[in-house]
């Protein structure tokens, strides 16, 4: 049963951690163009985007 | 790549290609972002793939004072960043070597991308994190956890919902406290209500130890919901950038002579009336103006629906949007820009909108039954229960049970995810949807009216009695047409290519505008144009006539060419029973052959744009539901008033903007494929309706006879939701047949974005 507390505060930080990265990433940009993303990886002088 | 070959042998929209930007026109159409350093939005409809990604930024970062350059592959758009030292690079010219058509997109567009969308998707990833955490420490709850366990399990669960609630639920509170405050109600009142009281009662119920609580039916209700709510959101900004990625055709100022004899290029703002304007062959017309001097042909297809161009010298009198084709002419402004023929039509479409009742959706219908339904039942089973047993507390429970229960979950989703997914077979094919209550409309229409000009015709010349000609005749007319680009020398020319395949070289090539073309070959001198101009005679048709030495060779006669799939529209409208008819601002005698050719004996010609709004508002008044298929800047009153509008991507700039539907392929079917697709929809709504009603007859006796647990409820309500979205992705898209590959209808875009 004690295990059960130590549990619950893990789970909710790792979920709490994939919320935080999920909107992290929504605002740095990375869902900006998805299309495009899947084409760029094919080119060997793929650069990181200057614009926000 | 093979898929990246640029399509350059497009010729049938060269004619209403404006000319490259100029220097002024594109720091228009930049914005500053700092440090000297400039940004400007370019829209090129024909970027398909990582190959063209590659090609126009290394391209384009090569031009002097580029800082940086990105393409948005999904937006179709890129975004270039320039030093602001001397001229602006040359963007658009760089792109069209490389083989893309690109246009400036408006920078007041361009600065605010994704509008609310990153809120609603913060929104449901809060609600997403929140109802899963919460369902998975419920769970431990149903398998049996019970004293102070299930209450430390309880209140971990309220300490996750409450945020999540206030965060996530905002767009649901707000909807229905605008409702409420305006006197209506609308589904987000009893959704507000639904969540509100479940958390109410559960924070109630888990202070007392009790054993319920809804918190992850309230969280998840939220969860379900915003789903449907952001892909209605998706949806219609898709529709939005895809429409306003296409190159606008009004003008976005023009070149102005100044006193002291320099040219300026000066924003449409800036242009009041006496400004000495310069149009040169292939610009529209900015203001209403006069010509001071010049001679040139005048295509008015865009703004009356006249087919044949018009020839217009000195002291005539121009309406803003018509497109010079042949001749530079200098003009007068006599009106301001808010003040020209266009302003002229906004105030129609004004008047227009005043006149239309609002248009409530399924949804709204359904909740204004459905609220004082779910209530009035809530209500009943708490008096029933404090009768009965006379325990408020169980009485309660039982009236917030019936609430979370019926809260119209599978509802709330029937109509949007039917509505996305029917958006995304439309998006397929190529038919953009302003929103969904644009399907509805389109749903329950019974006439259709057509105009004519750019519609059922595509606004492009074709030579009718090609097979009477001489083939010598033809090629040596081809050779002259090369060098105009008159819609009748463009004509010729595509008549040449498909008949003969030849064309003669010219010398001494000369055009006269307004008139016809000279040129020299094998000494003699050649002429294509008006009669009077090839012959020296005056002749009463308006055929374009070849001569050699002014001796008659052969005389081509011109009719606008039928939109593809225009008969088959027409055969499968007449036999879902739905009539047809015709407005159009062309004359007669074009106008009744269309109407012949397709059969549609309803017709009316040289109609104003005024007459045009009224026919619609008469026909509504009969009680028709009109669905109104138009270009032009003269439909663009009609397309307001109908019942639903539609418009080719070639239409003007109004009219596309406030068209329900926008369809991007040459052929008119499409518009059919439109009402078949959202004529299923539709149905399947309406079955989705009974799904829920249905669920509801089942879930609300075992909820007011005060079994539904809260494990029951979520089941309930998960499995309702699955059921209601897997109906709503069984809608069709176009017939296999016709669907084609995407890639290979790219190149029609650049066609169709003149």
């Amino acid at each position: 049963m004690k295990d059960f507390f130590y549990l619950i505060p893990i789970s909710l930080a790792l979920g709490l951690a994939g919320l935080v990265l999920f909107l992290w990433s929504l605002k740095n940009g990375q869902y900006e163009d998805l299309d495009g993303a899947s084409e760029r990886i094919l080119y060997d002088d793929d650069r990181p985007s200057q614009l926000e | 790549m093979t898929c990246c070959t640029p399509a350059t042998s497009m010729v049938s929209a060269d004619a209403f290609r404006p000319s490259t930007p100029s220097a002024e026109e594109f720091r228009l159409a930049s914005r500053s972002i700092g440090n000297g350093i400039l940004q400007t939005e370019i829209s090129v409809p024909t970027i398909h793939c990582g190959g063209c990604i590659n090609r126009i930024e290394r391209g384009l970062a090569r031009l002097d004072g580029v800082k940086d350059v990105r393409v948005n592959l999904s937006s179709k758009r890129l975004a270039l960043r320039w030093s602001d030292q001397g001229a602006p690079p040359d963007a658009i010219g760089a792109l069209k070597q490389l083989g893309y058509d690109g246009h400036l997109f408006d920078p007041s567009e361009a600065a605010k991308p994704g509008g609310d969308l990153p809120r609603m998707l913060r929104a449901l990833a809060v609600a997403a994190f929140a109802s899963m955490n919460i369902m998975s420490l419920s769970v431990s709850v149903w398998a049996g956890a019970e004293g102070s366990t299930r209450n430390m399990l309880h209140w971990i669960c309220a300490g996750i919902a409450l945020p999540a609630l206030l965060y996530a639920g905002r767009i649901f509170y707000q909807s229905a406290w605008r409702a409420l405050r305006h006197g209506q109600t609308n589904m987000d009142v009893p959704i507000s209500i639904g969540i509100a009281t479940a958390f109410a009662l559960s924070i109630y119920d888990t202070y007392h130890g009790y054993e319920h609580a809804y918190f992850d039916a309230a969280t998840s209700l939220v969860f379900f919901l915003l789903i449907g709510r952001t892909l209605d959101y998706v949806m219609r900004e898709r529709t939005r950038t895809a429409v306003k990625g296409l190159a606008q055709l009004s003008p976005r100022g023009a070149m102005a002579l100044r006193a002291d004899g320099e040219y300026e290029y000066l924003p449409l703002k800036a242009i009041t009336p006496g400004t000495r304007l310069l149009i040169t062959a292939g610009e529209r017309v900015p203001v209403d103006c006069k010509v001071e001097h010049g001679i040139s042909d005048i295509d008015y297809s865009l703004v009356t629906g006249e087919s044949a161009p018009r020839q217009v010298e000195a002291g005539a009198a121009l309406q803003a949007g018509i497109l010079n084709i042949t001749g530079s002419l200098t003009v007068i402004a006599t009106a301001l820009a808010e003040e020209s023929f266009l302003a002229e039509m906004i105030r129609l479409m004004e008047a227009a909108e005043l006149g239309k009742s609002a248009y409530r959706r399924i949804a709204d219908r359904a909740s204004r039954l459905y609220a004082p339904a779910v209530h009035l039942t809530s209500l009943l089973s708490f008096l029933g229960w404090m009768v009965i047993q006379g325990d408020v507390h169980q009485a309660t429970t039982i009236a917030i049970a019936v609430l979370i229960i019926t809260c119209p979950c599978a509802l709330g989703l029937a109509v949007p995810m039917v509505q996305v997914m029917a958006a995304r077979r439309l998006f397929e094919s190529r038919i953009m949807v302003k929103d969904g209550s644009a399907m509805e409309r389109l749903n329950d229409i019974d006439t259709v009216v057509f105009d004519k000009t750019g519609t059922l015709t595509l606004g492009q010349l074709q030579v009718t009695n090609i097979d009477l000609t001489d083939p010598d005749a033809l090629s040596m007319a081809a050779g002259l047409a090369a060098h105009s680009r008159h819609p009748n020398a463009k004509a010729i020319g595509e008549a040449a290519r498909v008949r003969t395949g030849t064309s003669h070289r010219f010398e001494a090539v000369r055009e006269y505008p307004g008139l016809g073309i000279q040129g020299i070959c094998q000494g003699k001198a050649y002429r294509l144009g008006r009669a009077l101009f090839a012959c020296g005679t005056e002749s009463a048709s308006p055929d374009t006539v070849l001569s050699c030495e002014g001796r008659p060779l052969a005389a081509f006669a011109f009719s606008d060419k039928l939109r593809p799939g225009a008969k088959e529209l027409v055969d499968k409208l007449r036999n879902a029973g739905i009539s047809m008819e015709i407005l159009s601002g062309d004359g007669i005698s074009a106008v009744r052959k269309i109407g012949l050719e397709l059969g549609i004996a309803d017709y009316t010609a040289g109609i104003l744009p005024g007459g045009k709004l009224e026919r619609i508002k008469a026909l509504s008044d009969q009680g028709r539901k009109v669905l109104m298929v138009g270009d032009g800047l003269n439909d663009a009153p009609a397309l307001m008033a109908a019942h639903v509008s539609m418009a080719p991507a070639s239409a003007a700039d109004v009219g596309r903007n406030n068209a329900d539907f926008v369809f991007l392929q040459d052929s008119l079917d499409t518009v059919f494929l439109a009402y078949r697709i959202s004529r299923d929809a539709g149905k399947l709504i309406r079955q989705n309706f009974i799904i829920a009603i249905g669920y509801n007859v089942i879930a609300l006796p075992v909820a007011i006879l005060g079994y539904a647990t809260p494990f029951v409820a979520a089941l309930a309500m998960s499995l309702s939701s699955i059921i209601v979205v897997a109906n709503a992705l069984r809608l069709k898209g176009e017939p296999m047949r016709g669907k084609a590959k995407p890639l290979s209808l790219e190149p029609k875009l650049e066609q169709l974005a003149v």
